[in-house]
């Protein structure tokens, strides 16, 4: 004797049911992974390469310079995109500083100009001083800084990721977090 | 004749959808209601048609790439026979429908459309308007210039605001680490396949209410909405002194409908494509990128906006925007219809409209922006210079070489994002110009340690003769004193 509710028909359909939402589940893991693999991507291998700037003759002390590279991580029908700028500040022929060429406010690609030792930004009007630190305008902070190292005559910096106001430059998270303790009064 | 109508027979007896079209297309709708200012919808629907036909026009030639965009805009413009044409069709048309979804909007507003029961209809008209500006936006990124990639960014570094989720947002956004061939990829899959989608879908409900709930009735001051009364009052007056859609309303939408098509046909032949403008190279920095017209007054409002307010105005700034829309049929489900018993929703109308056109002006001419070439490209106009002596004019020597000019205006030109410095000597002394220069403050840099004391007496030599002649310059009043001879001296300086 079989309850009235538990019928063939019933039984078929809940399964049936049960079958689909299986599958809906197989199906949306892959999905859902495959969607996320921008952020979850592992960054090994050329993500942290060093890349060359070029010999450090190009450099000379005291000036700041533009310099290109090619994006470590890259694909082959990027064309153009991959080929990033930045400004290289020979600051006394042994120390360097690498600003992203992407303005702290909004991404804008600032300018230098050395007769005025300021960084200018043509879109919201950003004002940088010559070590990168904010003058005036919109931005809240400074400029983005790459990790630099000299190798074999040549400046090499790390950067892969385009540095945002919520993203600085290959920075560690924490090191803004650190800078900001200092000894009591 | 008689053959189509066999065929036509033949094709219902199967579908069986003629009495549904029947219907639909005589359905009543109120005399007064078939009126000119109930034909933006319409338009809308239209434009949007053109983008679908012209879009697809687009991307048989199109390529997604970011290597290869820019160049297959070129071919467009220049190889292909009316590819020039094509493409201003569907960059005016996209304006178009911006503007006359506004225009739907402000309407339906103001005639209180969205009252009880057409709440779903105006929340669905909210969908619609993002997934229009949704369109306008990655649209603008298919164009893949200077503009396109510097807007990225921008878009970039507003979604890097985000708190805790900014990076991982941006990383989704990009596809990638930088804006490169698989942010261009995803974009173009969100312009053509997703928002698309989403905007048929979208099209289909809003037109399935407005013919299951009736146009919205003419309002008449006095005539006021009541939840209990508001569907059998409808009815009455449709069926007292309604006319059928067809033909008693549509000519008025198709004649509208050709006139805007006219009107865009007349803008791409007369002023062209959109673009694209440089290629997307990243290292060619000399570019003041620019958004599309309808997103000025966003630029507009990230220059101006305090840098403090910025990320909170651009992160729940939107959101209380769209919640306060959906909110507003429930809010204001009932009452009055006639924008002549609505005084606030007139004000709010006029104070958003005179906001979104006062920053979109502004933008035009972006006063904030400093002017790049200014010290290079326009000398010290001569009457600056004339009668001077030697010092004053090696000041405005130092004056434009250190770039002064690119933020501050001489005979109007030159930046604006300083003050003009035509009279300047009339607002400061001479003590208060050199403390200016050198510490900077309000919103100038301080340029102590790129000017030499001589670069500096001589840059303020030249200011303190910028003042109208007859206007002496200000002077500090205790100066003069400190600098008589016969103040009493320490007895050490006595000869």
């Amino acid at each position: 004797m079989t309850p009235p509710d538990l019928t063939r028909r019933s039984v078929l359909m809940k399964i049936g049911i049960f079958l689909n939402s299986i599958i809906a589940l197989v199906l949306a893991v892959p999905i859902v992974r495959y969607l996320l693999s921008p952020i979850s991507k592992e960054r090994k291998g050329d993500w942290n390469a060093w890349i060359s700037l070029g010999g450090l003759e190009q450099f000379p002390a005291g000036q700041t310079r533009l310099a290109t590279y090619r994006n470590p991580v890259v694909n082959s029908w990027d064309g153009d995109t991959a080929d990033i700028a930045c400004w290289v500040r020979n600051v006394d022929g042994k120390s360097f500083q690498v600003f992203a060429i992407n303005c702290a406010h909004l991404g804008c690609p600032v300018r230098w100009f050395p007769q005025s030792g300021l960084f200018l930004c043509p879109c919201h009007g950003g004002v940088y001083y010559q070590d990168g630190s904010r003058a005036s305008g919109p931005p809240e902070r400074g400029l983005f800084e790459y990790q630099y190292r000299i190798e074999t005559g040549k400046l090499m910096i790390k950067a892969t990721e385009m540095p945002t106001p919520g993203r600085a430059a290959n920075s560690n998270p924490y090191s803004n977090i650190v800078r900001e303790i200092k000894p009591c009064a | 004749m008689r053959l189509i109508k066999t065929i036509g027979d033949w094709l219902d007896a199967r579908l069986q959808v003629g009495d549904v079209i029947r219907e639909t297309v005589e359905h009543p709708v109120p005399s007064k209601t078939a009126s000119w200012f109930y034909v933006f919808g319409s338009a809308a629907l239209v434009v949007f048609m053109l983008q679908i036909v012209t879009g697809i026009m687009l991307a048989l030639i199109y390529v997604p790439s970011a290597g290869e965009a820019w160049n297959s805009l070129q071919v467009l413009n220049h190889d292909i026979a009316l590819g020039w044409f094509i493409r201003a069709m569907h960059g005016w048309g996209s304006d178009f429908m911006v503007a006359i979804v506004l225009i739907h909007m402000v309407q339906v507003f103001l005639f209180g459309a969205y009252k009880f029961p057409r709440e779903l209809t105006w929340i669905v008209g909210i969908l619609l308007l993002l997934v229009t500006l949704g369109m306008a936006f990655t649209g603008q990124v298919l164009r893949f210039d200077q503009d396109a990639y510097w807007g990225l960014g921008i878009g970039a570094s507003i979604a890097s605001r985000v708190p805790v989720m900014g990076p991982s947002i941006v990383n989704l956004m990009l596809g990638g680490p930088i804006i490169a061939g698989a942010t261009l990829s995803r974009f173009f899959a969100l312009h053509v396949f997703v928002i698309p989608g989403l905007l048929i879908a979208f099209v289909a409900v809003h037109l399935l209410m407005v013919v299951k709930l009736g146009i919205n009735d003419w309002p008449m001051p006095g005539r006021v909405v009541r939840k209990a009364t508001y569907i059998r009052d409808y009815h009455e007056l449709t069926k007292k002194d309604g006319v059928p859609f067809v033909p008693g309303a549509v000519y008025k939408d198709l004649f509208f409908g050709g006139f805007i098509l006219l009107s865009i046909v007349a803008c791409a032949i007369y002023f062209g494509p959109f673009g694209p403008s440089g290629p997307p190279d990243p290292t060619i920095i000399q570019t003041a990128p620019r958004p599309d017209f309808f997103f000025l007054w966003l630029y507009a409002v990230l220059s101006l906006l305090p840098p403090s307010m910025e990320t909170p105005v651009l992160l729940i700034g939107p959101v209380l925007v769209i919640i306060g829309l959906v909110l507003l049929p429930f809010v204001f489900g009932e009452g009055e219809k006639s924008w002549k018993r609505r005084p606030i929703a007139v004000l709010t109308i006029l104070l958003v409209a005179v906001a979104l056109g006062t920053f979109t002006r502004l933008a035009g001419n972006a006063p904030w922006s400093p002017v790049m070439d200014a010290w290079s490209g326009m000398p010290v106009p001569s009457e600056f210079l004339h009668n001077r002596t030697a010092l004053e004019r090696q000041g405005a020597l130092v004056f434009q070489l250190k770039q002064c000019r690119n933020c501050h205006s001489l005979d109007n030109q030159g930046g604006k994002r300083g003050p003009t410095l035509d009279a300047v000597a009339v607002r400061l002394t001479q003590d208060q110009l050199i403390r200016q220069v050198i510490q900077g403050g309000g919103n100038m840099p301080a340029y102590g340690k790129n000017l030499s004391p001589a670069e500096t007496t001589a840059l303020v030599a030249f200011l303190e003769t910028l003042h109208p002649a007859g206007q002496p310059a200000a002077r500090d009043a205790s100066r003069s004193l400190a600098l008589t001879p016969d103040t009493p001296q320490t007895p050490a300086s006595r000869p």
